[in-house]
């Protein structure tokens, strides 16, 4: 999951996909594809680095700046190394009225990481997210793509335990 | 945030036009829009916006992001106007006004808007007006004291500090202080849509919000310092003239650029005595308000290597400092003694007042031989005929072209506001361009045809493949690019020129004009018209008259055993062969005539005197006049004008375009002629932008300038740099 030193490019899969992306927009538009492509960069190294926004800039003919903008812009862009497992905590009114803070003290205590850090074995990065859209099981927690509903901290002591294992 | 106002900002991305994909016109809308401003009522053509309507009637809307040379923006908010019947205040810079709408520009909602926008804006800026150089004629300043409330409720009880934003570092000539930005996104506009370098916009959202590059780079454009005017408040500032003046309290000339041949109108700002800072005029034909940074900012050039005192060469070969007197002593002895065998040559920065004075004096002393140092083909019609020698489309006539040829020139260096032009009409109205010569970045994509002079021939034969679209163009212009008369076959170059334009003459809309020829100095065509001639050859006279002549590639040739006289204003290449140094005026110290490449004459004004014993240079030669004995008719300014007016009318004529239009002739005359081509490649000078800097004697003193070319110098070296070529 690390940035090679001096280059980025799609896998040949993706390569397909990033194409496929820029077919749905009209010729002379590809640039809409960008959020799809930065999507994609995301899956496929987990975080954003600068070499790769430059690259897809240059595979959709924009300049580097229109990339960085973008990406800067929406929070679920991470521009920064994160751990084998995102940890998202969400934290709007109903999960934090069912104790989301309960939820993210006991993460940060189980894993001695603070909000925006990632433990030393490079494994749990710690964020807060606004609504993952399942307050009906709140609170809730998003971790890589999967959700984990109607959390108590005792709950998060068996997700890292698992997780660790793994 | 992803900005796609117009399609063709972003290099490469060309627009796919269909064909018959113009608008069903079944329903025509009403031709005008009856509006009433504050209770005014105006007529208005239907998309004209609230801001613009108002302008119309006199009630100007405040504004920070609202500049009517880019882009609608509307994210500054400050010029909301209430609606009547409308819910909420509307952006009256974004919004277009609607049949009947009464918009009221003063009324307690605008008054309230106005203040709230006011004291956000005001929250997250430093109150640091005293310490910033925006201060005095900062909108921001002004807008406060006319539009904000009297009392702040900003109490920052924790100390916790106001919102900042850290300084980019991008380049040496624009300063930032980027926590008083107030993100209106002019300069991110600026560069994108009239500079087309992207490198600028927006990064993070909500109060992390920051303007800049993102990456550490600098803004590489020739047109950078634009974007200090552009800013409503101190955040992009000149790094050059930082905490040196404030602007009452300096004096203000009206003036005109002669660092590159389009004249650009300038305001020059002065303090005793000194140049402290030099801005753009607004001159719609020509600069627009822009100007390039060589323009802007090579004005502390004028403080470097200047010649302040006469100097002769005493018998050890050293020049040495002399009065006046001696000095003119010395030349006129030398000229005296010369016998007629004098050459004159006239410099790209001379003004039309010193070069008739000379030629007036050369011309009393029994001598012809006057030129200038920029060569220009004399077989054919040579330059009699006018035409041959201006850009006859005239700068903003470009924009109504709808193809550009451009041959062996690189106008973005060369006359960058041509440039500017040229792509506002890319932009605007689907301009297409060409370019044969030299493969250079252009900020604006176009179609490459070698570098081969061979292509140019093709064309003119009708045989290249590009000729077809040339020929069904209704507006096509051919820029030629002076440097290329160089070259041994630039006489076969202008035959050519002119035989392509008029064949395609033939097929044009009635009195366009195809042929242009872009000059590179200010003062080459008032040379021409005062019948200085092109093509200077060196022979041995006894006297060379250097009338601020620094071009190093004609003077390193020099004859032995002829004396040099160099009058001039800096220690260049000139004064460094010469035997006897005049110390002249620069463009800032003295009142004088130039013409710019389209013809059009103009004046600069005296900003400040000349240093030491430098004189303006009309008068320098009328002195010698005296001491020689030939004494010129004329003592004041007014009366060598009258002199220019007898041998040109139109270079008096100021502001005026004086065309010509003798282009079928000057192609009859050269069509007889036989040439020989040469092969070699239409190679350009100025090719990237650390070339763009140094083009002449003043700009070659100025350290700002140094600094720039070592900053893209090092730019260049960096991994983030993309070469767009």
């Amino acid at each position: 999951m690390v940035e090679k030193e001096d280059q980025f490019s799609f896998t040949s899969i993706n390569l397909k996909k990033a194409k496929g992306f820029m077919k749905m927009y009209p010729k002379g538009k590809e640039s809409g594809a960008v959020m799809q492509l930065l999507y994609l960069v995301q899956e496929q190294v987990g975080w954003i680095p600068e070499l790769a926004m430059r690259y897809v800039a240059d595979l959709l003919n924009v300049p580097h700046m229109r990339v960085y903008e973008v990406a800067n812009f929406y929070t679920m862009y991470n521009m920064n190394p994160v751990g084998k497992y995102l940890i998202q905590v969400c934290r709007t009114t109903p999960c934090w009225l069912c104790n989301s803070e309960e939820i993210l003290d006991a993460f940060k205590k189980r894993l001695g990481i603070d909000i925006g850090e990632t433990t030393k074995d490079n494994l749990f990065t710690l964020t807060e997210v606004e609504c993952l859209g399942t307050c009906v099981n709140a609170p809730v927690v998003q971790i890589n793509n999967d959700f984990y509903e109607n959390l108590t901290p005792e709950k998060v002591e068996d997700i890292i335990t698992k997780l660790s294992n793994e | 945030m992803f900005r796609t106002t117009l399609q063709r900002t972003a290099p490469s991305i060309r627009l796919v036009v269909t064909s018959g994909q113009s608008r069903p016109n079944s329903n025509v809308p009403p031709s005008k829009l009856e509006v009433f401003i504050d209770d005014k009522k105006v007529h208005v053509d239907p998309g004209t916006t609230v801001l613009q309507a108002a302008a119309l009637v006199g009630v100007e809307i405040p504004r920070f992001c609202y500049h009517e040379r880019l882009a609608v923006a509307g994210n500054c908010r400050m010029c909301l106007v209430e609606v009547e019947r409308s819910p909420k205040p509307v952006a009256a810079c974004a919004m277009p006004v609607m049949n009947g709408w009464k918009i009221k520009t003063n009324s307690e909602l605008t008054r309230k808007a106005r203040e709230g926008v006011m004291e956000f804006l005001l929250m997250n800026h430093p109150l640091d007006c005293p310490i910033c150089d925006q201060g005095g004629e900062c909108d921001l300043q002004d807008q406060s004291m006319a539009f904000g409330s009297d009392r702040s409720r900003f109490v920052d009880i924790d100390f916790s500090g106001k919102r900042a934003v850290e300084d980019k570092d991008i380049g040496p000539l624009v300063k930032t202080v980027m926590t008083r930005c107030i993100h209106c996104t002019r300069c991110i506009r600026f560069a994108s849509e009239v500079a087309g370098v992207d490198d600028l916009g927006t990064t993070g959202r909500g109060s992390d919000m920051q303007v800049g590059t993102y990456i550490e780079k600098m803004f590489l454009s020739e047109l950078s310092g634009n974007v200090i005017d552009l800013c409503p408040v101190g955040a992009l500032t000149s790094k050059p003239y930082s905490f040196t003046a404030r602007p009452w309290e300096t004096r203000k000339t009206d003036s005109v650029d002669v660092l590159d041949a389009l004249g650009s109108n300038i305001v020059v700002s002065t303090r005793a005595g000194d140049v402290m800072r030099i801005l753009p005029r607004l001159n719609e034909d020509i600069n627009e308000e822009w100007l390039s940074d060589k323009s802007r900012f090579s004005y502390d050039g004028l403080k470097r290597q200047r010649l302040i005192t006469p100097l002769v060469k005493d018998n050890k070969g050293n020049l040495v400092p002399v009065e006046w007197e001696d000095a003119l002593v010395t030349t006129s002895r030398a000229l005296i003694n010369a016998n007629g065998n004098i050459v004159g040559v006239s410099g790209g920065l001379s003004d039309a007042e010193s070069m008739i004075a000379l030629k007036d004096l050369l011309n009393r002393l029994g001598s012809e031989e006057l030129y200038t140092e920029e060569p220009f083909p004399i077989s054919g019609s040579g330059t009699d005929l006018r035409s041959s020698y201006l850009l006859n489309s005239s700068i903003a006539g470009l924009e109504q072209a709808d193809l550009v040829l451009l041959i062996g020139t690189n106008p973005r260096y060369e006359a960058p506001l041509l440039n500017t032009r040229i792509r506002k009409a890319y932009v605007h109205n689907d301009l297409e361009i060409a370019l044969l010569g030299s493969k250079v970045d252009l900020s604006y994509d176009y179609e490459y045809l070698g570098e081969s002079p061979a292509t140019l021939k093709d064309l003119a034969e009708k045989r290249h493949a590009f000729f077809s679209k040339l020929s069904k163009a209704k507006r096509p212009v051919i820029i030629l690019g002076a440097q290329q008369f160089e070259r041994q076959d630039g006489a076969v170059l202008l035959a050519q020129a002119q035989q392509l334009s008029q064949e395609l003459s033939k097929n044009v809309d009635k009195g366009w004009k195809i042929l242009n020829v872009l000059q590179q100095v200010a003062g080459q065509v008032a040379a021409l018209d005062l019948g200085y001639k092109p093509n200077l050859r060196l022979s041995a006279p006894k006297v060379l008259y250097l009338l601020g002549a620094d071009n190093e590639a004609i003077l390193k040739n020099k004859p032995a055993g002829t004396t040099v006289i160099y009058q001039g204003h800096h220690g260049d290449a000139g004064a460094a062969i010469a035997d006897i140094v005049l110390p002249g005026a620069a463009y800032t110290e003295k009142q004088a005539t130039y013409v710019n490449t389209e013809g059009r004459a103009q004046q600069t004004l005296m900003a400040v005197q000349p240093p030491g014993m430098a004189r303006s240079d009309w008068k320098i030669i009328r002195a010698i006049s005296e001491f020689v004995g030939v004494k010129l008719p004329y003592d004041t300014l007014n009366e060598v004008r009258d002199r220019l007016t007898d041998v040109c009318p139109s270079m008096t004529r100021y502001g005026d375009l004086e065309q010509a239009n003798f282009l079928a002739q000057a192609s009859d005359l050269a069509k007889d002629l036989s040439f020989k081509s040469v092969s070699t490649p239409l190679n350009v000078k100025q090719i990237a932008l650390e070339d763009f800097y140094m083009t002449d004697s003043i700009s070659r003193s100025s350290p700002t300038m140094a600094k720039c070319i070592q900053a893209v110098r090092k730019q260049k070296e960096s991994k983030y740099y993309e070469s767009r070529i």
